[in-house]
């Protein structure tokens, strides 16, 4: 497990400075969840909720074996990407998810109708749990008229309305503000849809995504923000740039609540997006969860990550790898044997190499595609 | 099926590189994610990894070897199984990669306008942009207003007066003083299906926010090839108010006039306001709409009618003439009207071209102009080094260089912060002498 590590906020301290009371909302078994919430207004003598216990989380067996096919797909898809990169048909920045996917499966395997997502760059993964085709998503990568952006975003910047899947930025930090709109955006229109905004490590020291923080708390907005701490901000470990490791604490000051969550298992990741969107659902605001997490490749493809050891690298790889532990599940579980297993991955693998495929074939951007989409004709 | 394994570039930059080492020796087995070779770039030693699994079958090209182009096949998987004469076929001739896509160009539009003559009513600038926020918010319920003060406190520049009374907290929204944040959220909720107007309580403080307008409003619409864009409204006075100093007096037209995604209007009169503003929060696109301070209490007959709007991307010729050109936006068109009242005390004839919008900027008006006048002069408040006068004498240079009989001449702010002594800032600032002078100089009237 990558994940062991006791969050360290002291249960008795919950009156803070101001009078408040805080209200312990759920202790999860050792190592995952914990979250406090300051109420609003100081109304009531401290009341401290016992620490419930809770069961490991639980799936039923074609709950796990859509997560492992899901899962199974981004990082398949991602191999391809890193390969057709390595052709030069992929261009300029790409950032692959590989190592991650759990967190975007596992935030997904709750989302509405209306919800809404989105991320920054870091984001195939993203748009293919949106339910986003992949030839449309790899041939945006290579630049060509059947990508979502018609070949003018890249990798960095993909969108589906339809799906809900509100980019894509490469501005780290920016998507915070934005999702916090989409979030107002929901409330003012009361659709009762959540929004999940996505950053990383790095990002989580951006002032404007403080500034998001309070409006969001300030006017119950209906957001998850999801740090996804892999460790690293580009060639930056969170120890040298974070003063406080302990990301899922950055809205305290701002009456957030925060958890912090094992992204390596998608049913802990799971769990914690179900209370997360309850608790928004409920009108009680944002939420924030942090997924330890980490990111097999280097930053963008041309990172050689000499940041980290390969025995970093590798001691992840074999011993918190977020599919193969899905794969222990499974097997305990007798949801799927072995052969079916293979096959689901070369299903993966047929839908990735059409992409590849769709993604060479489609022709380049007609070159009047330059100059529309700059203006809606008014 | 075996499949080859090509160098593989490893930045945006990288052509060719060196094959270091290989960790894999034929025969072995590989699965995905296994490091088969280091590859020296010009920048870093990389490994590569292996995507198939199978059985490393051959090795075309040896581990030291230099200058290896890009798509090189230099290795071959062959699947479990498969023998290695499944090899033999490939060489190491690199694959093509394709040609980048030829230019096109643009090609202008043209439209005319015509005059209002309906009924009007003598209100204030102030009072003109309040209207158009009031009847567009009836119409609408997805436009909101929000920004600093602008609810409880009726707006910094009382703008807002009357509206959180009309439409409610919901609509007319205090922010925090959080301007990258608050116009990030805004520009979210644009793509969420609202259309914010969003108020900074000076175009200074949108400094802070000036990515989330440039990089997410500006720019999502192309680069979601269309899907979705901003259609909101950014706006909030510009320019040098009176004694605030360098800090709170900038004009930011050319800032926001450069960048293609944007629309930017900066009103002049009450019926510039009302109908520019209003056209503004109809239009689907990001807007940025500079009002200036010192317009704010003055008055004017502004148009009664709630379907009346100014369209963006048309100028006004405010005062027609036959002698010289003068282009001016916002406060500067009373300082262009002034002068030229003067100058036709002096037998000088100008015509004022009110410009109404920046971006699009009305070319082809000015170029008319020009056509009949022969000689013009350009008014900002904003420093003339790449400003909109710049912007305008360039484009006079490639569209209209044989009808001038002058150099076009810009009158802007001097190129110094702005001063805070009363005598330094007139100083600094445009007025009606200046142009004076500027319209003796092309005319070349002593
Ligand atoms: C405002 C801004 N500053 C710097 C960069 C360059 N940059 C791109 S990604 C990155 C690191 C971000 O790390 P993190 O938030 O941890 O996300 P991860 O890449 O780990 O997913 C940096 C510095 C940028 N794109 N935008
Ligand atoms: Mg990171």
């Amino acid at each position: 497990m990558l994940i062991s590590k006791r969050v360290s906020i002291r249960l008795t301290e919950i009156i803070d400075d101001a009078g408040r009371a805080h209200d312990v909302v759920h202790v999860n078994h050792p190592g995952d969840i914990m979250a406090i919430k300051p109420k609003s207004r100081p109304k009531r003598a401290a009341r401290k909720k016992p620490a419930a216990k809770k069961a490991v989380p639980i799936a039923t067996n074609d709950e796990l074996l859509s997560y492992y096919k899901d899962m199974l797909l981004i990082r398949r898809f991602e191999e391809k990407a890193g390969q057709l990169y390595g052709m030069g048909l992929i261009g300029g920045f790409c950032h692959l998810y590989i190592g991650q996917e759990a967190v975007v499966v596992g935030m997904q395997a709750t989302a509405g109708k209306n919800d809404t997502v989105v991320t920054s760059y870091r984001d195939h993964g993203h748009m293919l749990a949106c339910g986003m085709d992949a030839k449309g998503v790899m041939a945006e990568l290579t630049g060509r008229q059947g990508g979502y952006s018609k070949g003018k975003g890249g990798s960095m910047h993909m969108f589906s309305r339809e799906k809900n899947f509100y980019g894509g930025h490469g501005i780290v930090g920016a998507q915070m503000p934005i999702g916090t709109g989409l979030a107002f955006a929901s409330k003012y229109k009361g659709d009762g849809g959540v929004c999940h905004a996505y950053c990383g490590d790095g990002a989580i020291n951006q002032g404007q995504i403080y500034e998001a923080f309070n409006m969001a708390s300030l006017w119950d907005l209906p957001v998850i923000y999801v740090i996804e701490n892999n460790k690293y901000g580009m060639g930056t470990s969170i120890e040298r740039a974070s003063a406080v490791t302990e990301l899922y604490k950055r809205g305290e000051s701002f009456g957030i609540s925060g958890a912090q969550v094992n992204g390596m298992d998608v049913l802990e990741v799971r769990a914690a997006a179900e209370e997360a969107a309850a608790w928004c659902r409920a009108g009680k605001g944002p939420y924030i969860l942090e997924m330890k997490t980490y990111r097999y490749r280097g930053h963008s493809m041309s990172d050689p990550a000499k940041y980290r050891t390969k025995e970093e690298v590798s001691k992840v790889r074999s011993e918190s790898d977020p599919i193969e532990l899905l794969r222990d599940k499974i097997a305990a579980a007798r949801a799927a044997r072995e052969d079916e297993l293979k096959d689901m991955d070369k299903e993966a693998k047929a839908i990735v190499t059409a992409a590849a495929e769709f993604s060479q074939q489609s022709p380049e951007p007609d070159p009047s595609e330059l100059y529309t989409d700059v203006l809606v004709d008014a | 099926m075996a499949i080859q394994v090509l160098m593989p570039a490893l930045s945006p930059t990288m052509t060719e590189g060196t094959i270091a080492n290989w960790m894999k020796t034929e025969g072995d087995k590989v699965v995905s994610g296994d490091v088969l070779c280091e590859i020296e770039t010009d920048k870093a030693t990389m490994e590569v990894e292996a995507v198939d699994e199978g059985v490393l079958g051959k090795i075309l090209i040896a581990a030291g070897t230099e200058s290896v182009a890009v798509n090189t096949p230099i290795a071959v998987i062959l699947e479990e199984g498969e023998d290695t004469s499944a090899t033999d076929s490939f060489t190491t001739a690199p694959a093509s990669t394709p040609e980048p896509a030829a230019v096109a160009s643009i090609a202008a539009t043209d439209a005319t306008e015509p005059e209002y003559t309906g009924s009007t009513t003598e209100m204030t600038v102030r009072e003109a942009l309040r209207d158009a926020m009031a009847e567009e918010m009836r119409t609408d319920d997805t436009v909101f207003l929000m920004g600093e003060e602008v609810a409880q406190y009726q707006g910094a520049y009382k703008v807002s007066q009357g509206l959180l009374e009309e439409f409610g907290d919901k609509r007319v929204i205090d922010t925090p003083i959080t301007e990258h944040g608050f116009t990030g959220l805004g520009v979210g909720a644009a793509f969420g299906g609202l259309k914010p107007i969003v108020e900074f309580m000076t175009f200074n403080f949108a400094m802070q926010a000036v990515d989330q307008i440039i990089n997410s409003a500006a720019k999502t619409l192309y680069m979601s090839g269309g899907q979705m864009g901003a259609p909101m409204v950014f706006r909030g006075p510009n320019g040098a108010a009176a004694r605030v100093a360098a800090q709170h007096s900038q004009c930011y037209a050319s800032w926001y006039a450069h960048i293609p995604g944007l629309k930017v209007i900066a009103p002049w009169s009450g019926e510039d306001a009302k109908g520019l503003l209003k056209a503004a929060i109809r239009d689907p696109n990001p807007v940025i709409c500079l009002e200036h301070e010192i317009m704010y209490g003055q008055s004017f007959a502004v148009p009664d009618d709630p379907d009346f709007v100014v369209p963006i991307g048309k100028a006004k010729v405010e005062k027609s003439g036959s002698d010289v050109t003068i282009v001016a936006f916002s406060i500067c068109v009373s300082y262009a009207l002034d002068a030229a009242a003067r100058l036709a005390e002096e037998g000088i004839d100008a015509e004022v071209i009110n410009l109404r919008s920046i971006r699009p900027l009305d070319i082809d008006t000015i170029i008319q102009s020009v056509q009949k006048t022969n000689r013009l002069i350009t008014v900002e408040e904003g420093w003339a080094a790449c400003g909109i006068g710049s912007e305008i004498a360039a484009q006079m240079m490639e569209a209209a260089f044989d009808f001038l009989d002058a150099p076009v001449h810009r009158v802007a702010g001097e190129d110094v912060p702005m001063p805070y002594a009363a005598n330094l800032e007139a100083l600094a600032l445009p007025n009606a002498d200046k142009i004076i002078t500027a319209a003796k100089a092309v005319s070349y009237a002593a």
